[in-house]
C-alpha cells in the first residue's frame, strides 16, 4: 500500500480524495515502460514499413475516384466520382473477365480439393515407407517451381518438336494448339494447377490421416470391413473436419483464379476465356496507364474479397471450430 | 495395422502402388525431358528428336549461358535479392513475433496491434495504388522494390503461434536473472525455434528467388531484372524485341536447347534447397501451414 501511495497525491481541495497523477509519474506504469519498452520498438520497424507498403496503398484506393495524374499523386489528383467505375461497367471486357475469374478460379479450386483428399487416401493406404517418401518428393517438387519455370516447361512440351507434338503425331492426329485455344485454355489452367499444387495440398490431408486412431481400423477390420469400407467409415469421417475446413477457407479464394499461372499462359487469343481481373488490371492500368479505370476494378475486386475473406473464416469458425487469428 | 492375405486387398495394393508410381514419374519426366534437351546440340532439340535422353550430348548452351553477360548478372541479382531479402525478412519476422507472443495483459495494445497486421491479410489496396507508392518513393529500379516490402505477415502469425509454446518458466528464469527482453528473445526463444524459424526462411528463400512480376513492373531497365523476370522475357515473351541475347552466336545454337538450358539453370538453387526443404515440411504443417 505505501508503495501504491506513491503513485497519488492527497487532492489539493483536500477532502481526503485521492486524485491520479498523470499516468507516466504512476511508477507501475513507469516499470512497465521501462521493462516492456523493448517490445513496442521491436514492433515498429515492421509497422512502418505496413504503414507504407500495405496501408498507404489501402489509402491509394481513392484514385479508383480520381483522374489520377501521378505527378499530383493521391492527394492532389482531381476528383471524378464514379466516372471510373461507370467506364468499367460499361466496358464488354468487365462481364467477361468476372465470369472467367469465377469459373477459373471454382474449377481450380474443386478438382484441387478433391485430388487433393483422393491422393491423401491412396498414400495413405501405402505402407512401403520408402516408396511412399520418394513418390511424396516427387509430387511435391513442381510446387516449388515458379510459374515462369513450369509455363516454360509446358510451352516446350505442347510446342510441335515438344514431348505433346511427338505423341500427336504417332498417333496420326492433327495438332491442337492448346493454349492458343478458347476451347482448351481453361481445362490446360486446371491440369497445370493440379500439376504444380495437387501434391502439396495433399500434406494438410496427410497429417490428418495420420492422427486418425489405428485402433479403429483394426476395429473396423474385425467386423469385418474391407479396404475400400475402411477408407469409406474410417478414413473419410477421420478428416471431414479437415475437409470441412479447406472447403470453408476455399470460398475466401472465389476470386483468385491465379494471377501467375494465368500470366504467363494466356495470350490475346485466348483473352475470350482466359483473362481475368487480375490480368485485365495490369494490361489496363500499367500497359495502357488507364490508372482510375483499372484501380476502380482492383478496388472492386479488393472490396469483394474483402467480404468473402469474412465469411469464409466464419464458417472455418463455426463447421469446423478453425480460428485463423 | 490390420493386415490380410486376400486376393482383393493384394490386388487393390498392386494397382494402388502401380498408380501412384505413375504419377511420380508423370511429375518427373517434365524436367527429365527438360534436362535432356538442355544436353542436346541444336539440330536434335530442333527435330524433335530428344526425349528423355541427350542426343549428341553437348554442353555447349551451359557454356553459352556461363558467358551470357545479362544472365550472368540477372543470376546475381537473384542470388542478392534472395540473400538480403530472406535474412531482412527473418528478421523482421523474428522480432514481430515475440511482442504478439505475449499476452495482451503482459504487452498492451497487444490486441490492437495484432489487428494492424492481420488486416493487411484481409484487404489490399491492389496492384496500381501499390505501384504508384513504390513510384512516389523513388524505388523503381532499386533492388529495395523487391526486398523491402516483404514482410510476411502469414510468418509472423506461425512463428507467433511457435513462441507461445515456449515454456513460460523459462522466460520467467531469465527474467529474475535480470534479462531484458532483447535478451530474452535472442537467447531462449530464437534458440528454442530453430526449426521453425529455418522453415520459416527456407519458404522465403524459395519466394524471394521464384518472384518475378515485382521485377518486371519495377525494373523500368531491363538490365536490372532479377533472373526469373529475366526468364520470362527469354521463354515466354517470344515475341518481345525488348531483349536480345546478347550470346553472339545464337543462331548457332538451337534456341530451343538454350531455353531449356536458362530454365534449368533457373531451377538448379531450388534442387539444391529442396533436400532441405523436405525435411522440413513436417514442421511446416506443424506451424499450421494451411496456407502454405
Amino acid at each position: 500500500m505505501a508503495i501504491r501511495q506513491i503513485g497519488y497525491k492527497e487532492s489539493e481541495q483536500g477532502g481526503g480524495a485521492w486524485r491520479r497523477v498523470p499516468a507516466f509519474a504512476d511508477p507501475k506504469t513507469r516499470a512497465y515502460i521501462r521493462r516492456n519498452w523493448p517490445l513496442y520498438a521491436m514492433l515498429a520497424p515492421t509497422l512502418i514499413l505496413l504503414a507504407i507498403f500495405a496501408y498507404y496503398p489501402m489509402y491509394g484506393v481513392v484514385m479508383a475516384f480520381q483522374n489520377y495524374n501521378p505527378g499530383l499523386g493521391f492527394t492532389r489528383s482531381p476528383w471524378v466520382g464514379l466516372a471510373n467505375f461507370e467506364r468499367l461497367f460499361a466496358s464488354p471486357a468487365f462481364p467477361r473477365v468476372i465470369s472467367n475469374t469465377l469459373i477459373i478460379a471454382v474449377s481450380k479450386l474443386v478438382t484441387g480439393q478433391i485430388a487433393a483428399i483422393a491422393l491423401a487416401l491412396l498414400f495413405n493406404e501405402i505402407r512401403r515407407v520408402l516408396f511412399k517418401r520418394t513418390m511424396q518428393n516427387l509430387l511435391y517438387m513442381p510446387h516449388f517451381l515458379s510459374w515462369v519455370v513450369l509455363a516454360g516447361i509446358l510451352m516446350d512440351i505442347l510446342s510441335p518438336m515438344g514431348l505433346a507434338g511427338k505423341v500427336q503425331q504417332a498417333l496420326g492426329m492433327e495438332p491442337i494448339i492448346f493454349l492458343g485455344s478458347n476451347f482448351w485454355f481453361r481445362p490446360m489452367l486446371v491440369v497445370t494447377n493440379l500439376w504444380k499444387e495437387a501434391g502439396w495440398s495433399m500434406i494438410i490431408y496427410l497429417a490428418a490421416l495420420t492422427a486418425i486412431d489405428p485402433d479403429l481400423y483394426e476395429a473396423a477390420a474385425i467386423d469385418g470391413a474391407g479396404r475400400f469400407q475402411r477408407i469409406r467409415y474410417v478414413a473419410i469421417p477421420g478428416i471431414m473436419t479437415t475437409i470441412i475446413l479447406l472447403a470453408c477457407l476455399n470460398l475466401g479464394d472465389v476470386l483468385q483464379a491465379g494471377f501467375e499461372q494465368v500470366f504467363n499462359l494466356y495470350n490475346p487469343t485466348v483473352y475470350e476465356t482466359g483473362d481475368i481481373i487480375d490480368t485485365y488490371v495490369y494490361r489496363v492500368g500499367l500497359v495502357q496507364a488507364q490508372f482510375g479505370v483499372a484501380a476502380a476494378a482492383g478496388l472492386f475486386k479488393s472490396a469483394i474479397g474483402f467480404v468473402l475473406i469474412i465469411i469464409s473464416y466464419r464458417l472455418a469458425d463455426r463447421y469446423a471450430g478453425y480460428q485463423i487469428f | 495395422m490390420v493386415r490380410e492375405k486376400d486376393w482383393r486387398n493384394t490386388l487393390f495394393d498392386v494397382f494402388n502402388h502401380a498408380f501412384i508410381l505413375a504419377l511420380g514419374l508423370l511429375a518427373l519426366a517434365p524436367l527429365v525431358n527438360l534436362l535432356a534437351i538442355s544436353l542436346s546440340n541444336s539440330a536434335a532439340a530442333m527435330g524433335g528428336y530428344v526425349t528423355f535422353w541427350p542426343v549428341n550430348f553437348t554442353f555447349e548452351n551451359y557454356f553459352a549461358i556461363v558467358k551470357s553477360p545479362a544472365i550472368y548478372r540477372a543470376f546475381l541479382i537473384s542470388v542478392e535479392r534472395t540473400v538480403l531479402g530472406t535474412a531482412i525478412s527473418m528478421f523482421l519476422t523474428i522480432v514481430t513475433a515475440y511482442p504478439l507472443s505475449k499476452s495482451a495483459r503482459e504487452f498492451k495494445g497487444r490486441n490492437v496491434l495484432m489487428w494492424l497486421l492481420v488486416f493487411t491479410l484481409l484487404f489490399e489496396g491492389g496492384l496500381i495504388p501499390y505501384f504508384m507508392v513504390i513510384r512516389s518513393l523513388g524505388l523503381l529500379n532499386t533492388i529495395w522494390a523487391l526486398i523491402v516490402p516483404g514482410v510476411s505477415v502469414w510468418s509472423v502469425i506461425l512463428l507467433m503461434n511457435f513462441f507461445k509454446e515456449v515454456p513460460r518458466e523459462l522466460e520467467e528464469a531469465a527474467l529474475l536473472d535480470g534479462a531484458s527482453h532483447w535478451q530474452t528473445l535472442w537467447r531462449i526463444y530464437v534458440p528454442l525455434s530453430v526449426p521453425a524459424i529455418a522453415t520459416l526462411a527456407l519458404f522465403a528463400a524459395v519466394w524471394h528467388w521464384n518472384a518475378w512480376f515485382d521485377g518486371m513492373i519495377f525494373m523500368t531497365n531491363n538490365a536490372n531484372y532479377p533472373l526469373q523476370t529475366y526468364l520470362r522475357t527469354v521463354v515466354i515473351d517470344l515475341n518481345s524485341t525488348t531483349i536480345q541475347m546478347d550470346v553472339t552466336k545464337v543462331d548457332a545454337l538451337s534456341q530451343r536447347s538454350l531455353r531449356a538450358a536458362m530454365i534449368f539453370v533457373a531451377t538448379v538453387p531450388i534442387m539444391l534447397l529442396y533436400p532441405f526443404l523436405q525435411r522440413h515440411f513436417v514442421t511446416g504443417i506443424k506451424l499450421g501451414a494451411v496456407k502454405g
